[in-house]
């Protein structure tokens, strides 16, 4: 059986065309079935990043045509994107993207429950099962034993995990979101996910304020109560269209006066800013403008591309591991043929020797019986291994031949 | 015997404070060998008090540098509950250089042999010096926690972008623990004191320059913990108090003791 590797990701095609090849699990599952027609494996990987098709066939060549076709008939225009991979260089690709290093922010997390997603709607058989299985368990080592995922890869994520810093969890925090739209929306949401509870919505525009009150259980306030209510917020987000601050130093002053001794988050998302830079002077209060969580990101992928490089190692040692099993493969028909032509040789001189052996009793038949097993796995041993080893180093096949010839294994049957 | 063991913890604490400083620059393997410096330097180190307790007839540490040796031991137990976590990590590079120090001090004055034979009876010297000692470690460690928390807190503040980089407990969990420690060794000193001031009382003896400045040393503690609890100082306010209270710790640990124990 070989690997075929046909795919298109965000390194190839723009996401104009990567969309009109994205497919859902039902119909992805259905085109892995419809590859793995005639005795072939497939497994369809799709993500809004990349769609790929693995193979496994005992013709490459053809399995490889199939796979185009499949893709180009979704968009014909995709072929021109397409990359084709065989063997070892497919296993590697899929443990790469298993353990996040080929993504668009390396070790993102997503991918590895979307590769099993695949894996479990494909229809596999010996090869991809072991081979997706590996890559599977290389990408959670990864996770695992670098901080190749410890850090946030966006503003909201990064605002989250600053919170983090200061509240340690965040279970139960209230956050006063001022401005209701998208954006404020969004990093909210993040923080709602870590168990924090929005607990004010405050917006020019009443009706606004409420539509999205309702929508986390808040309570809508218009922008001038804002004052009153910081005594009782843990976070703060703001992101208003407003032209100039929404909240000054001296308001939350007063407020932080009431709090008694309890930290304050602010994150301003607007430009131009909601919030008065002073605010991040007073005491027990940490205040973000984009800007700064910007820069946080940046320096956080900057922490991840330098994880990568570890993991890299890793992912390669793993994929090794896949190719040495992939490429015994080759070789286990001969390793087989060669035992079975021992065994029967043995058993042969065993019977011719039956006459002289029936003098002896039970107990020291099992002894011959045994010495000569013994004897022939011995002879058989170290060529099983060089034969393995030979195999990895991709001379597999002409060992296998010459196991063959030199041991007349098969002649019979011609 | 004794040297054999004090030799190894005083070379694993030093191996540990530089673990920790290369764990503040880069966080990893240097941290980890570091904890494993601690656990295994205070495993030395209890075994050369095990020697000490053994060899001698009654409390081994009674002298000034037998109780910086048993002191040292009481830190690093303390900081040992939370610093193997690897947030609380940087803890270390507050605790153990001090830890180390103290320790090679400790010898220095002949603190890890045999002690000279004191005047006072056991069960008053494990109380006394025994409950005492625990209460420093344990204002120690919360002088480090709160070190801790203003360096956290500055980071925050600067807004330094490295801040996601580095592991380190939230303000929330550095505060909180600070106030929980000292919760515990406040009673622990107040009943050292009570034991020490009884035995004063009892021999008509005089109150020393270190007596005088353990009731400050209490003082400063206790106003720690009422304040926060009437006042809501939590926070930078709190932490800059337990530094002054770790001030007189020092005093009281290193610059006041030769009249007291003489």
């Amino acid at each position: 059986m070989r690997l075929v590797l046909v795919g298109t990701s965000h390194h190839h095609a723009p996401v104009e065309l990567r969309e009109r090849v994205a497919l859902d699990r039902e119909h992805a599952a259905a085109l892995a079935a419809r590859l793995a027609e005639g005795g072939c494996e497939a497994v369809c990987l799709s993500t809004c990043n990349r769609t790929e098709l693995y193979v496994a066939c005992a013709d490459p060549e053809a399995a490889e045509r199939t796979a185009v076709a499949a893709l180009a008939e979704l968009e014909p225009e995709v072929e021109k994107a397409l990359y084709r991979l065989r063997d070892q260089a497919a296993g590697l690709h899929l443990f790469r993207v298993a353990a996040g290093l080929d993504s668009l922010v390396p070790g993102e997390g997503e991918i590895l429950g979307q590769v099993r997603g695949a894996y479990e709607a494909g229809t596999t058989g010996p090869l991809l099962d072991r081979l997706f299985r590996q890559a599977l368990h290389a990408g959670r080592k990864v996770r695992a034993q670098t901080a190749i995922a410890e850090s946030p890869a966006s503003v909201s994520s990064a605002a989250a995990a600053l919170a983090e810093q200061v509240f340690g969890d965040l279970e139960g925090k209230s956050i006063l979101l001022v401005g209701a739209g998208k954006i404020s929306e969004q990093a909210a949401r993040n923080l709602v996910t870590r168990q924090a509870r929005i607990a004010f919505v405050a917006n020019r525009t009443a009706g606004r304020a409420a539509g999205l009150a309702e929508k986390f259980g808040a309570e809508p306030l218009p922008l001038e109560r804002i004052g009153e209510e910081l005594a009782h917020a843990d976070l703060v987000i703001a992101s208003t269209g407003a032209p100039g601050f929404v909240l000054d130093a001296a308001t939350v002053g007063e407020a932080v006066a009431h709090r008694r001794g309890r930290p304050l988050f602010l994150v301003d998302l607007a430009v131009p800013r909601d919030l008065d830079p002073a605010i991040n002077d007073l005491d027990g209060c940490y205040l973000y403008d984009i800007d700064d969580l910007e820069a946080v990101v940046a320096e956080t992928l900057v922490g991840r591309r330098r994880e990568a490089e570890h993991a890299e190692a890793m992912v390669t040692a793993e994929a090794a591991k896949f190719h040495e099993w992939h490429a015994s493969l080759d070789v286990v028909p001969a390793i087989a043929s060669l035992r079975a032509r021992a065994e029967e040789i043995r058993e042969a001189e065993l019977r011719k020797a039956d006459a002289l052996l029936g003098r002896l009793d039970e107990s020291q038949r099992r002894a011959v019986e045994s010495i000569t097993a013994q004897i022939v796995n011995k002879l058989l041993h170290l060529p099983t291994v060089r034969m393995k080893q030979a195999a990895a180093a991709a001379d597999g096949v002409v060992y296998a031949e010459a196991v063959r010839h030199l041991f007349g294994l098969g002649e019979d049957e011609r | 015997m004794a040297e054999l063991f004090f030799w190894p913890a005083l070379l694993l604490y030093g191996e540990a404070a530089v673990g920790y400083l290369g764990e503040a620059r880069r966080p990893g393997t240097s941290g980890r060998a570091a904890t494993w410096g601690v656990r295994l330097g205070w495993l030395a180190q209890t075994s050369l008090l095990a020697v000490q307790a053994t060899r001698d007839d009654g409390f081994p540490w009674g002298t000034w540098a037998g109780s910086l040796n048993l002191f040292v031991w009481l830190v690093v137990s303390a900081y040992l509950i939370w610093g193997c976590r690897r947030t609380f990590r940087l803890l270390g590079l507050a605790v153990m250089p001090f830890a180390a120090v103290l320790l090679a001090l400790a010898r220095a004055g002949g603190g890890v042999g045999a002690a000279s034979r004191s005047p006072y009876s056991t069960a008053f010297l494990v109380l006394h010096v025994g409950l005492v000692l625990a209460a420093f470690a344990g204002f120690t460690l919360a002088a480090a926690l709160s070190g801790l928390y203003l360096w956290q807190e500055r980071r925050l503040k600067r807004r330094e972008v490295t801040i996601l980089r580095r592991p380190a407990p939230s303000l929330a969990s550095l505060d909180g623990l600070a106030a929980r420690t000292v919760w515990f060794s406040l009673p622990a000193l107040t009943l050292g004191i009570a034991v020490g001031v009884a035995r004063l009382v009892a021999d008509g003896d005089r109150v020393d320059a270190l007596v005088a400045a353990t009731a400050l040393t209490w003082t400063v503690w206790a106003s720690y913990l009422a304040l926060r609890s009437l006042r809501g100082w939590t926070g930078r306010r709190a932490a800059y108090l337990a530094l002054a209270g770790f001030l007189l710790v020092v005093v009281v640990r290193l610059a006041l003791p030769a009249t007291h124990f003489a």
